[in-house]
């Protein structure tokens, strides 16, 4: 952005990014009516909305032209408490499959 | 103490000695200060950098909102599937463009008001807000027609409440992240236009659009493409 001689040249600069974007969720609609079983599908579609959210972030928010100090201060802080909210799970199956009244 | 070490080093650039010469208020308004300042350690303005920290919490909030949903359906065995392609998928998939869209404008607008075109910055920021405003109409419609199907907040028609709890508190919070995005919008390309506020004003509430932008694809996946009627 800092090197925009002129204003307008950024649409046709990202404009294959927000391509690639619009594709992503094409995809998504796709994929989600083929046959996968639930767990296939979350992990294709959570692998995809991440690409889509790695593009929006790095291009769109310009992270990838901002130092690399902001984005190390930054992005593994959130991956961290991302990650450690997965901690979750292992409850959240018990309650399904472990409960007395569980069928 | 820190102050009164910058008071000390701006009367030592200005050459000023004998305490009487200029007040804090004075520093200020003059603004010389700034050049005494140390470097931002990130090369941004310091508005720039509150954005990404508030854009890094409310990126927690979501997850753990997200998260939550992902515990309740999992533990739920009666999780209803209640969207069809049409209208609801094919609405998520309008949304979905126009949301993307207006990013791509918003881009514009940043551009555009760096390089100081104020009249093509306006254009962009107020055809963001039109897609902002769609996005929002398109929104509620889609929960109007969950309302006139029978979910509530606590209650759906076809399985566990839970699921009108998590819907409605997920697509709701970013609703009012949309909303007050185009909110937000408004004042800034409103003040622009009047040369109240800069490019870097633009640019920080930009960033603020992205994000709402990125939250939906993240939304779209785990609430909507999971749940789809067959």
């Amino acid at each position: 952005m800092a090197g925009s001689a002129k204003s307008g040249n950024v649409i046709a600069k990202y404009l294959p990014i927000y391509f690639v974007l619009l594709g992503i969720a094409g995809l998504e609609v796709f994929l989600a009516y083929r046959d996968f079983s639930i767990r296939s599908l979350l992990a294709i579609l959570l692998g995809l909305a991440v690409c889509g959210g790695v593009l929006a972030v790095m291009y769109f928010m310009h992270l990838a032209q901002e130092r690399r100090s902001l984005f190390l201060t930054l992005i593994p802080a959130l991956i961290f408490v991302l990650v450690m909210l997965n901690m979750i799970w292992t409850d959240s199956f018990r309650l399904l499959h472990l409960r007395p009244f569980a069928h | 103490m820190a102050v009164a070490a910058f008071y000390y080093r701006y009367e030592a650039v200005n050459g000023k000695q004998g305490g009487n010469t200029v007040s804090e208020s004075d520093m200020a308004v003059h603004g010389h200060g700034a050049a005494l300042m140390e470097a931002s350690p990130f090369a941004i303005p310091s508005r720039k950098l509150t954005m990404w920290l508030f854009i890094i919490s409310d990126a927690v909030t979501f997850g753990a909102l997200l998260f939550g949903y992902g515990y309740l359906r999992t533990a739920s065995p009666d999780w209803p599937t209640p969207f069809k392609f049409n209208p609801s998928i094919l609405n998520v998939m309008i949304m979905t463009f126009v949301l993307i869209t207006s990013s791509l404008t918003i881009l514009g607008a940043v551009d555009s008001a760096k390089a100081g075109d104020k009249a093509k910055a306006s254009r962009f920021l107020w055809s963001t807000i039109l897609l902002g405003v769609i996005f929002a109409g398109l929104h509620i419609r889609e929960w109007f027609g969950l309302i006139d199907g029978g979910v509530r907040l606590f209650q759906n028609p076809w399985g566990s409440p839970l699921f009108g709890a998590t819907f409605f508190s997920i697509t709701g919070l970013h609703l009012l992240h949309v909303i007050g995005g185009v909110v937000a919008i408004a004042v800034v390309a409103r003040k622009f236009a009047r040369g109240s506020l800069t490019a870097s004003h633009v640019e920080t509430t930009g960033l603020y659009w992205h994000f709402v932008d990125l939250v939906w694809m993240f939304v779209v996946p785990l609430v909507y493409l999971l749940n789809l009627s067959r």
